[in-house]
């Protein structure tokens, strides 16, 4: 193994179809039009010398070192800014060239230190390979005139030098090393589009200035490590290098956070990270990354990270460390136990939208085979099981219809309820780059979002009422339907007629107006007029949306009727169209894929087809349950009730994250056996009586499925600090049980998944280390996956419109509770926070905050950071307020990534209609002033105190 | 399970059909339950018919009737 050396082509690729021949240093080269020299010298072989081009953000010309000379045309032109053309004759090493560079370097070497030996970037820094490159050997200026090196010139204070900024936890700017090449600015513009960062000055006194020359900590700087990635030199660092030193090998891996699913090389001295830098090659991120993936790995080798299996006979008592062994056959003893007294019914789990795919078909095999029953379900319950529904329902399949490559060819994008600035950084960054090119940007959502707003990016933000997205989704369709938008070829082409028409007839009743439904969405129906003019009729047009449509009493209606508007206007089925569900955790699609849903086995086939299941009874020899299993929040009905008493939760923190956080506590209480599988002792241990330690992302092999289906590896870069993989804790599991699964290596588990469902059945980790990654579906008719679906028709045949009537929720705001809250993520934090929280991430969002509106804080006397009491009818809590504009009056919004807080406890049991997936984003609440956590708060601090002690281990003898 | 919470999880379902007219209505809820209830709902709620099936809706009422009809349940495994 070795470090894994990327190209840098100095300019980015051209994606021109005409190609040009030239001749560079005697030889000849084709390349596309619009290439720069530099590339096509690069393609060819041939390294010219630059500091300021790098593949990942257009040409600047600056460093004056990547000069050329062309036959016939006078000077040296910077190659990165020359674009070729047919039959130029270049020479990329001359007398005149040697002696330019030589002179370029002597400059900035007379400006910089030369503390090679102890600096961060020795063995990888640009600035070095030059000097060595043009063979520099003196420097005839000296050290001793102007400069930015040093602190102090004759012992007096050098005006130019400035200090170390190490505000950013992960990276340190050290301005002393600068050489202004301007590549960390482009990175933040062109690839990051934030914009935090600038030249100040002009000539000697340019400097690199976050925001007005703050800190970059105090600038708007996202920490996506995108200039960090660019910079030349040392002076913008990995705090992590500046400790550890160089990597000396790398792997490619998979990011574990969000369901963008970004490409990483995993940086390595021995077992150690010592950076994870994205990966150029990676089909979802491009080269991208955010402040996660990049940065907050920490959590990995975190104090509070559980590293032995630990039971109790009762959640009053304190934990005891076992062996392996130990806690297995307790587990299995508890488990059988149960299903004897209980029935064989009465236990189930939980597979982890976190773990690999492998690990996720695991733990749903040893439920339907092992347990005897299809009590399985997955996070997606509670977050985007109403796509899959929705989807299903109308295309024919449960997942997003493109890649993230197709943005590129997008026109006009529909973003529904979501914050891919916050959530889905990376797509957020490509979206954004594709609107700075011109494309339009329509936003739907109660909040006034990063989206909305952001630099050189201005959408028409149609702010509606938390509770009635159908309503504007049929107010969209009846504009479309009404003033003559429909795509009426497509529809008569690709989906049933009569269905359409009922349909359209349904969305073109008066009652369905933007002006008719007004008075419940708030939408201003000439806004949304707009909206739905420019969707249907600017060009390409493509959806992505979130949890801010699934997770309502009508999310999978709100699905059906998103698809329902990609139908009628003929976006579906080419590059840059599409709907496109932005799921939320790393594998929650795969999850989907392997048969976490109790109703489906692998491959989204019903449990009760008998031609499917003989196919896995025939290979697992076990016969199956033909009748669907519990679903989450029926699995927590029944525990109440004393129907079901014993879970398996791998890799989910149910207690935090699910609703109405007082039943889950009493659905938990009244289980015999919780055997919770993670990295840390989260909020659901606290009602645990197993726990099985977990192993990270970095700790083994598998495979995570992002939301374009694409299947990425995930590799193996240390030993488990546990022990064990989190599939062979599954296996060892079962194997008490009496239950054997047999595999070696996950490949083999892959094996099995391939032969058993048809959408996997060319996926194999030989085709995937081929590859890189592939996009279901991956078989004999797509043996190199499926980048965009429904091409020359719906995977279910004809694309079938259905009626969406609104229907309101039952969670109504009214005198006692006037507020709606709903709910929502930040950047730098990750879900229920297991991971982010135990990272240098909380100096950026230490606590859960409410936002409320201006209006509505003085009327109750609140003041930004005031501590306030929030409640609903089904539970209260505290946190502190921040007042903006941000939501409407009548709005407030909080996110859930702190347990201390614990929104869940204010959220609801009212679910969607089809798959019960919970309404968190609308909940009536209060607002009040409050002087300290609630007493539920306390009771809770204290039960998780007292329940997560462990009870030292005992002398030897 | 408590019959509230799947009564009314049961007019949920049927409203959503319900602009769908009854024609559609009834088979559609009955096929959503068969698919997505597990055993024990499906007994509860059946119970609850049986016992009058007081609170549901009228399609929702049909749709579990024709549902139990065609059902053959295992009793408590």
């Amino acid at each position: 193994m070795s470090l894994i050396e990327e190209i840098d082509f100095g300019t980015p690729r051209s994606k021109s179809e005409t190609m040009v021949t030239l001749t560079i240093d005697g030889n000849q080269v084709t390349v596309p039009e619009g290439t720069s020299i530099m590339r096509a010298a690069m393609d060819a072989g041939h390294q010219i010398p630059k500091l300021c081009a790098t593949d990942m953000v257009d040409a600047f010309g600056s460093c004056r070192l990547c000069l050329v000379e062309i036959e016939g045309r006078a000077g040296t032109p910077a190659s990165c800014t020359t674009p070729v053309m047919p039959g130029l004759v270049v020479h990329t090493q001359t007398e005149r060239l040697k002696k330019l560079r030589k002179g370029v370097m002597e400059l900035y070497i007379s400006d910089h230190p030369l503390d090679c030996l102890t600096c961060g970037a020795n063995g990888d820094c640009e600035l070095q390979d030059m000097a060595g490159a043009v063979g520099l050997r003196d420097v005839r200026y000296g050290y001793e005139g102007e400069n930015h090196v040093f602190a102090k010139t004759d012992g007096c204070t050098n005006d130019h030098w400035m200090p170390k900024d190490e505000s950013n936890p992960y990276f340190t700017y050290d301005p002393s090393k600068c050489i202004v090449c301007s590549r960390c600015v482009r990175a933040c513009e062109e690839v990051q589009g934030t914009f935090a960062l600038t030249i100040s000055g002009r000539g000697f006194d340019s400097r690199v200035s976050p925001g007005m020359s703050e800190s970059f900590l105090g600038s708007e700087c996202v920490s996506c490590g995108a200039c960090v990635q660019a910079c030349p030199t040392a002076t913008l660092t990995e705090k992590s290098v500046i400790e550890i030193g160089q990597p000396e090998h790398s792997v490619v891996t998979t990011c574990a956070y969000c369901g963008v699913g970004c490409a990483f090389k995993a940086e390595m001295r021995g077992e150690e990270v010592v950076r994870m830098v994205p990966y150029k090659d990676g089909k979802a991120n491009r080269g991208h990354s955010c402040v996660k993936g990049r940065f907050a790995w920490g959590y990995t080798n975190h104090k509070e990270r559980i590293l032995n299996p630990m039971i109790r006979e009762r959640i009053e008592d304190p934990w005891r460390e076992v062996s392996w062994d130990e806690a297995f056959s307790f587990a299995a003893a508890k488990m059988r136990g149960i299903q004897t007294k209980y029935g064989r019914d009465a236990i189930g789990g939980i597979t982890s939208s976190r773990c690999t795919n492998e690990e996720t078909y695991l733990v749903q095999k040893l439920i339907r085979a092992g347990f005897g029953n299809n009590n399985v379900d997955t996070c997606a319950r509670v977050c985007h099981s109403p796509t899959g529904y929705g989807l299903a329902t109308t295309f024919g399949t449960s997942a997003g219809t493109q890649d993230f490559d197709s943005v590129e060819d997008t026109d006009v994008v529909v973003v529904i309820g979501a914050n891919p600035a916050s959530a889905h950084p990376v797509f957020a960054s490509r979206l954004k780059k594709r609107l700075r090119q011109g494309a339009k940007l329509i936003v739907i959502d109660p909040r006034r979002t990063e989206m909305v707003e952001s630099p050189h990016v201005k959408a028409l933000h149609l702010p509606l009422m938390p509770g009635t997205n159908v309503a504007v989704m049929t107010a969209l369709a009846h504009v479309i339907v009404t003033e003559g938008l429909v795509n009426e070829a497509f529809v008569r082409e690709r989906c049933d007629w009569n269905e359409f028409e009922e349909w359209a007839t349904f969305v073109a009743q008066p009652n369905n107006s933007p002006e008719a439904t007004a008075i419940l969405t708030g939408v201003d129906p000439k806004a949304l007029r707009e909206a739905a003019r420019t969707y249907a009729t600017g060009g390409n047009g493509a959806i992505y949306y979130g949890l801010g449509v699934t997770e309502h009493s009508q999310g999978s209606t709100t699905v059906i009727a998103i698809a329902n508007l990609a139908m009628a206007t003929g976006n579906i089925g080419r590059p840059g169209v599409g709907v496109n569900p932005l799921r939320g955790q790393n594998n929650v699609q795969g999850s989907c894929d392997m048969g976490s849903f109790p109703h489906e086995l692998p491959g989204y086939r019903h449990i009760s087809g008998d031609a499917v299941r003989d196919q896995f009874e025939a290979l697992w020899n076990v016969k199956l349950n033909p009748e669907p299993g519990l679903r989450i929040p029926n699995m927590f009905d029944a525990a109440v009730e004393g129907t079901f008493m014993g879970i398996y939760v791998q890799g989910e923190d149910i207690l935090q994250s699910d609703p109405n956080t007082s039943h889950v506590v009493a659905a938990l209480s009244a289980m015999e056996c919780v055997i919770v599988h993670d990295l840390f002792l989260n909020e659901t241990a606290n009602y645990a009586h197993v726990f099985l330690p977990g192993s990270s992302f970095l700790e083994k092999d598998g495979t995570f499925t992002n939301a374009e289906r694409r299947i990425q590896r995930v590799r193996k870069v240390m030993t488990p600090k546990n022990g064990l993989a989190d599939w062979e804790v599954t296996i060892g599991l079962a194997k008490a049980m009496g239950f054997e699964m047999n595999y070696k290596h996950p490949s083999e588990i892959m094996d099995e998944i391939a032969a058993l469902t048809p959408t996997f059945a060319g996926v194999s980790y030989a085709k995937l280390d081929e590859l890189g990654s592939v996009q279901w579906p991956c078989n004999e008719k797509a043996p190199e996956g499926t980048p965009v679906m429904h091409i020359d028709g719906f995977v279910r045949g004809k694309g079938k419109f259905v009626v969406t009537e609104y229907v309101a929720t039952d969670e109504r705001t009214g005198p006692r509770y006037p507020l709606l809250l709903t709910t929502g993520r930040i950047l730098s934090q990750y879900n229920v926070g297991a991971q982010t929280r135990r990272t240098d991430n909380v100096v950026w969002h230490a606590e859960d905050r409410l936002e409320i509106h201006p209006h509505d804080a003085e009327q109750r006397g609140v003041r930004d950071g005031d501590w306030v009491r929030l409640k609903s009818r089904a539970g209260e809590t505290t946190l502190r307020a921040e007042i903006t504009d941000r939501v409407a009056p009548g709005v407030v919004y909080t996110t859930f990534h702190h347990p201390d807080t614990q929104a869940n406890v204010i959220t609801t049991d009212y679910s969607d209609w089809a798959t019960n997936c919970p309404e968190y984003k609308v909940t009536a609440v209060q607002v009040s002033p409050s002087n300290g956590p609630s007493d539920w708060q306390k009771a809770y601090d204290a039960q998780a105190r007292h329940s997560r002690r462990i009870a030292p281990a005992e002398a030897a003898e | 399970m408590s019959p509230d919470r799947l009564i009314y999880m049961a007019n949920q379902i049927g409203k959503f059909f319900q602009s769908q007219g009854q024609d559609k209505a009834v088979p559609g809820i009955a096929e959503h339950i068969k698919k997505f209830w597990d055993p024990r709902m499906k007994r509860a709620i059946f119970a609850h018919l049986d016992a009058g099936g007081a609170g549901m809706e009228p399609n929702v009422r049909e749709a579990i009737a024709s549902l139990k009809q065609a059902t053959a349940l295992p009793t408590t495994p």
